[in-house]
């Protein structure tokens, strides 16, 4: 093919508009986290004062910051350990095993991750409400008297939070992993099975290993993806309520920077939570690394 | 003697994962299924047990969401919004993946590794930079022309949609892209045929499948997402999505009790999805392996 001027202009008409989009959209307010986390800005200052790391330091004595990440903290390391492992023995169950019904399963298990997390919070509310809430109903009919607990409040939030969030995720992650079980060949099976490996066996010697990569690419997803649902929910669930019990760092960012207006300080947490995420995902990525194994 | 101990053990266990694979079936269904059969109460029945069946088809539910609740109007916007961030999407990322995957250009490395980085920046970071930005440019307009338009304006909202799309999108395409042989185009170049015209009717019909994919994801994160919505269209009277709508319904509904209309906005929320979900199950769940890196 012939490399004229009509090849290039080809080329820049075909990329400039993605390119201009995305630098406008995705790049500038990227840089602009970074940037202004390093200035003060309120909504009644009209200039930005340089500020240096002052937002930072103001953020390691902040009792409401600090709470917040540990709630994040909590949320990824149970959140993640209890989606994983149910996503995993269900994947395994409906690949290995023969169900009738399996498609059924699967469709139904996917379901909550089509549906708004502003939908999943109201069904989780109409579950969790004190007075005529389907949980506490539902206890008190099995336990004869009247159960009227606070789903929502300061001491069980973080907990009921934990349960929706796993409700979301399950069905995702079991697809996934479904999908790779699904290419490990089933000779492996078979052979392990004459040399007198049972079920349990199997999925630890054969199974786990031979998806390890993916599951390795899906411990990154867990971090990040839980840092950025806890958010949703929350906002959606309990505004961070009460009194802070439920906050997480994203929410808290969004209350500092758009509710509250302390535009330098909310971008302060949000360049802190994006540097923290990335380097829990390299952690974890370092940690787990295998030799690949070639099936 | 050894046999019938073994089966019986067996039998254990395949019952053990039936029950397994119903609890979860339930505990996912039955939730769902509780808003269908709420829409239709009258709100008296919502201070009795939960779990009680409706006394009558209640339709005036509807009737009261979508008119005094302004649900009709809200998920006008939420089409509107949706579908134009859809044509925005794929008129801008379809020629972009197509010279990136496919093309040899200066600077093409660079823009793919841009892209790919471009995935791990998650929207909920940079929404408040990109408010700002538009309240900047709100008072620039203000300066020049005496008003601003990029606020509460759904055209604006479609265009950050459709870019902070454009990451994955570029990513699944590009993907689809570079696995063509290259002699369709030499062919459709013999031919005598321009670029944009080999683009536009020979790549891009092959790519119709992945194309497909590309709408169904962009068409679920768009209809649910409320984070941005709830940013960008700030003005209280304004108008809204249906998400932002529906959240700002079951605030109200803490004080106003207006159950009956809060779980008729749910269904109209979640009845779309649903139904795009039963008809593609299969193709949403293959596509989302394909490109597993939504998170």
């Amino acid at each position: 093919m012939k490399k004229g001027s009509g090849r290039s202009r080809f080329v820049f008409l075909c990329a400039a508009p993605a390119v201009l989009l995305f630098m406008i959209f995705m790049i500038i307010p990227t840089i602009n986290v970074f940037r202004m986390s390093l200035f003060r800005r309120s909504a009644y200052s009209v200039n930005e004062e340089f500020v240096g790391i002052e937002n930072f330091a103001r953020l390691m004595s902040d009792e409401n910051f600090i709470r917040s990440m540990q709630n994040t903290i909590l949320l990824i390391v149970v959140v993640t350990i209890v989606t994983f492992a149910f996503a995993l023995v269900f994947a395994a169950i409906l690949t290995r095993e023969e169900i009738k019904g399996q498609n059924f399963f699967r469709i139904i298990f996917y379901i909550p991750n089509i549906l708004s997390v502003v939908v999943i919070s109201a069904i989780f509310s109409a579950i969790y409400d004190t007075n005529n809430g389907m949980l506490n109903s539902l206890l008190s009919l099995l336990s004869g008297k009247t159960v009227a607990i606070l789903w929502k409040g300061e001491t069980v939030v973080m907990t009921s939070l934990i349960v929706a969030m796993i409700w979301q995720a399950i069905g995702y992650y079991m697809v996934m992993y479904m999908a790779s079980m699904a290419s490990v060949p089933q000779s492996l099976y078979e052979s392990a099975g004459l040399d007198g490996a049972g079920r349990i066996t199997q999925f630890f010697q054969i199974t786990l290993p031979l998806i390890w990569t993916n599951i390795r690419t899906t411990l990154t997803f867990f971090i990040i993806s839980t840092i950025n649902m806890a958010f949703l929910f929350v906002k959606a669930m309990t505004s961070g309520g009460p009194n802070g019990a439920s906050e997480v760092a994203l929410s808290y960012m969004y209350k500092q920077a758009y509710t509250n207006s302390s535009y330098g300080y909310g971008m302060a947490i949000g360049a802190l939570v994006f540097l923290f995420s990335f380097g829990l995902s390299a952690l974890v990525n370092m940690v787990t690394r295998r030799e690949p194994l070639e099936f | 003697m050894e046999q019938t101990k073994k089966s019986s053990a067996e039998r254990l266990y395949k019952v053990f994962i039936y029950v397994a694979l119903i609890t979860l079936a339930i505990s996912i269904f039955v939730p769902v299924a509780w808003v269908f059969m709420a829409s239709v109460k009258e709100n008296s029945e919502f201070y009795g047990n939960p779990w009680a069946m409706p006394a009558g088809f209640y339709i005036q539910n509807f009737a009261d969401a979508w008119g005094k609740a302004r649900m009709g109007e809200y998920m006008l916007n939420s089409v509107l919004v949706t579908a134009l961030a859809l044509l925005i999407l794929l008129v801008v990322a379809l020629p972009a993946a197509y010279v990136l995957s496919r093309f040899e250009f200066r600077g093409r490395k660079f823009l793919n590794a841009i892209f790919m980085g471009g995935l791990f920046i998650n929207v909920n970071y940079i929404v408040v930079p990109i408010f700002l930005m538009l309240v900047d440019g709100d008072k620039f307009l203000m300066g020049i022309a005496g008003s601003g338009f990029l606020l509460n304006n759904i055209f604006v909202l479609s265009l950050v949609y459709a870019s902070t799309a454009l990451p994955f999108t570029i990513y699944l395409l590009s993907g689809y892209f570079s696995t063509l042989a290259h002699d369709y185009e030499e062919a459709a170049y013999i031919d005598g045929a321009g670029y944009g015209k080999t683009m536009i009717g020979i790549i891009f019909p092959m790519a119709q499948p992945s194309i497909i994919t590309v709408i169904l994801f962009n068409f679920l994160s768009f209809w649910n997402e409320y984070i941005i919505a709830m940013t960008l269209l700030s003005d209280p009277k304004g108008g809204k999505t249906l998400p932002v709508g529906l959240m700002q319904l079951t605030q109200a509904q803490q004080s106003a009790a207006q159950y009956g209309q809060l779980y008729a906005g749910l269904v109209l929320v979640m009845l779309p999805t649903l139904i795009l979900y039963i008809c593609v199950q299969r193709k949403l769940t293959q596509g989302m392996t394909l490109g597993g890196l939504k998170g």
